[in-house]
C-alpha cells in the first residue's frame, strides 16, 4: 500500500503538485489519469523517490520514503519495476542487454537462465527476434514494448507504468492492457497507471483518481465519475473543449 | 557602486555553489569506488575509448611538439654554442610539463568531450533515471569506471608522449639541424632523470581524475534537451582544460619542492 499524504512540487514558479493525498491500494491496478502537462509522470517518478516532493509524505508498506539514505533507497527501488514515458532505454545496448540489464545487476542467475527469462517477457509483449536491434532501429511502440518488457523482467512488487499503451494500435493496446491485468491477477502485484484515456482506463482499473490542477480531484471507479458534477469531470468524459482550449 | 558590491557578492557565492558541487561530486568517487560490484567490463570498455583509441592524435601531436620544440631550441642554442643540450632540454620539459598537460588537453578534447554529451544525453532521455529506478546507482555504474579508467590511461598517454616528442626531438635535431648525435643523446641521458618522469606521471594521473570528474558531472547535471547537452559539452572542456592549467601550476610547485 502506498499512501501519499499533502504532496506538493514546484519547479520555479510552477506549481506542478499542489497537495495530493491519496491511496493506492495494495496488489489492486490504479489508474492515474489527467490532461497533458498536469504532472502525472512527475507524480509517478515521486512514488520511487525520483523526484523529491517541496512538501509531503510519502509511505510504501509503512516505511517513510523520504527518509530512506542511499543504500536503503538502492534495498527500496529493488521492489519497482517501472516503464518511463519514453522508456528510456540505454541507447549504448541492444534490445537483449537493455531487458537482461536488471536481472544482470540484481540476480545470480546464469546466462542461460537470463536468456530464456529475457524471451519470455519479450514474447509477453508481443516481440520477437529482435535481441540485436539497438533502440534507435526501434519504433516508438515497439520501444516502449521493450521497456515494459524490461520492467517486469525481475516480477517487482510494485509496477508503474507511464502511459504504457499511448502510441500503439488498437490491437497492441488491447494487448498490453491484457499483459497489465494479468500480471496483476497471477502476480498479485501492485500497478500504477498513467493514462490519458478515460474509457480505457475503466477497463482496467481497479479505481481511478482524476488529477487536476495539483490535485486529486476524484478517484474511484465509473460510476462514480458519471456521478460526478464537477465541470471538468464531465466535459473530459466527453472530450469537449472550451473556449480557453480552442 | 552597490550594484557591484551586490554582483561581487553573486559571483562569490556562485563560484562557491559551484566548486561545492564540483567537490562533493569528486568526493563521491571516493565513497562509490569501494561498493561491489567492480565494474571490470566497463573500465576496461572506458580504458579502451581513452586510452588505445587516444594513441594515434597522442602520437601525431607528440611527434610534432617534440620536433618543433627541437627546431626552436636548435636555433636560439646556436646562439651559445649549446645546441648539444637541445635533446635534454627537449627531454626534461616533455617530461616534466609540456607531455601531461598536453596530453590531458587531447584528452579533454577527444573523450571528456564525448563523456559530458553521452552522460548528458543519458540525463535529458531519463536513461539515468532509469538506472536509479533500477537500483543500480549511476554513479557507480557509469562516473567511477570513467574516472578509473582516465587514472590509469592518462600516464601511459604521458609516457607515449614523452617518448615519441623525443623522436621527434631527435629527427630534427640531429636528421635536420645536424647537432652531432653522441652529445645530443648523451646529454639527454645524463639529464631526465627518472624523478622528473615520475613526478610527471604523478601529474597526469591527477589530471586524469580531475578531467574524468568535470567532463562527468557536466553531463549529470545537463538539462534542456540538445541545447542543454551542448552547452554542458562545452563547459566540460573549458572548466576541464582551465582547471588542468591551474592545478598544474600548484602541482609543479608542490613536485619541486618535493624533488628539490
Ligand atoms: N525536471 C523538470 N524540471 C522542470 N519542470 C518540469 C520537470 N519535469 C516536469 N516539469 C514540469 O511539470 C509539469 C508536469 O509535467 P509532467 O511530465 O508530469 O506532465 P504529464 O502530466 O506527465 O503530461 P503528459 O501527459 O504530456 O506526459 C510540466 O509543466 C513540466 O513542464
Ligand atoms: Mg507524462
Amino acid at each position: 500500500m502506498i499512501k501519499l499524504f499533502d504532496i506538493q512540487k514546484s519547479f520555479g514558479k510552477n506549481k506542478v503538485l499542489q497537495g495530493i493525498s491519496f491511496v493506492i491500494p495494495k496488489g489492486k491496478i490504479t489508474v492515474i489519469i489527467g490532461r497533458s502537462g498536469e504532472g502525472k509522470s512527475v507524480l509517478l517518478k515521486h512514488l520511487i523517490r525520483l523526484i523529491n516532493p517541496d512538501e509531503g509524505k510519502i509511505l510504501v508498506d509503512g516505511t517513510d520514503i523520504l527518509s530512506l539514505n542511499e543504500i536503503e533507497l538502492k534495498e527500496f527501488r529493488k521492489k519497482f519495476g517501472m516503464l518511463f514515458q519514453n522508456a528510456a532505454l540505454f541507447d549504448s545496448m541492444n534490445v537483449f542487454s537493455n531487458v537482461a540489464f536488471p536481472l544482470v545487476e540484481h540476480t545470480n542467475m546464469t546466462d542461460h537462465e537470463i536468456a530464456s527469462r529475457v524471451h519470455e517477457v519479450l514474447e509477453l509483449v508481443g516481440l520477437k527476434d529482435i535481441d540485436e536491434k539497438m533502440p534507435e532501429e526501434l519504433s516508438g511502440g515497439m520501444r516502449k514494448r521493450v521497456g515494459l518488457a524490461r520492467s517486469i523482467a525481475l516480477l517487482p512488487q510494485i509496477l508503474l507504468y507511464d502511459e504504457p499503451t499511448t502510441g500503439l494500435d488498437p490491437i497492441m493496446t488491447d494487448a498490453i492492457d491484457q499483459l497489465i491485468v494479468n500480471t496483476q491477477k497471477q502476480l498479485g502485484v501492485t500497478s500504477v497507471v498513467i493514462s490519458h484515456d478515460i474509457e480505457a482506463s475503466f477497463r482496467i482499473a481497479d479505481r481511478v483518481a482524476m488529477l487536476h490542477e495539483g490535485k486529486i480531484i476524484l478517484e474511484g471507479q465509473r460510476v462514480d465519475f458519471e456521478a460526478s458534477k464537477h465541470p471538468f469531470i464531465k466535459r473530459f468524459l466527453e472530450g469537449r473543449a472550451t473556449g480557453t482550449e480552442l | 557602486m552597490k550594484t557591484l558590491g551586490l554582483k561581487f557578492e553573486w559571483f562569490v557565492t556562485q563560484t562557491a555553489l559551484v566548486m561545492g558541487g564540483y567537490t562533493r561530486f569528486a568526493g563521491q568517487f571516493f565513497t562509490w569506488v569501494r561498493q561491489k560490484p567492480f565494474r571490470s567490463r566497463q573500465i576496461f570498455l572506458q580504458m579502451n575509448v581513452i586510452g588505445v583509441d587516444s594513441t594515434p592524435i597522442i602520437l601525431l601531436v607528440g611527434f610534432f611538439t617534440g620536433a618543433v620544440f627541437a627546431l626552436q631550441a636548435g636555433y636560439s642554442f646556436r646562439l651559445f654554442n649549446a645546441e648539444t643540450m637541445v635533446g635534454a632540454t627537449v627531454g626534461l620539459s616533455l617530461a616534466r610539463e609540456i607531455a601531461p598537460v598536453f596530453a590531458a588537453l587531447m584528452v579533454i578534447a577527444r573523450v571528456g568531450s564525448s563523456m559530458s554529451a553521452e552522460l548528458g544525453t543519458m540525463r535529458v532521455t531519463e536513461q539515468i533515471d532509469a538506472l536509479e529506478a533500477m537500483a543500480v546507482n549511476p554513479y557507480h555504474y557509469l562516473v567511477v569506471p570513467r574516472v578509473i579508467a582516465s587514472i590509469a590511461m592518462l600516464p601511459l598517454l604521458t609516457v607515449l608522449f614523452v617518448f615519441i616528442g623525443i623522436v621527434g626531438s631527435y629527427i630534427v635535431g640531429v636528421g635536420l639541424l645536424d647537432i652531432p648525435e653522441g652529445p645530443f643523446l648523451y646529454r639527454l641521458e645524463y639529464y631526465l632523470e627518472m624523478k622528473d618522469l615520475i613526478g610527471g606521471l604523478i601529474k597526469s594521473g591527477i589530471f586524469g581524475f580531475i578531467l574524468a570528474v568535470i567532463s562527468c558531472y557536466q553531463g549529470f547535471n545537463a538539462h534542456g534537451g540538445a541545447k542543454g547537452v551542448g552547452l554542458a559539452t562545452t563547459r566540460a572542456v573549458v572548466i576541464a582544460s582551465v582547471s588542468i592549467l591551474v592545478t598544474d601550476y600548484f602541482l609543479t610547485q608542490w613536485i619541486l619542492e618535493l624533488t628539490r
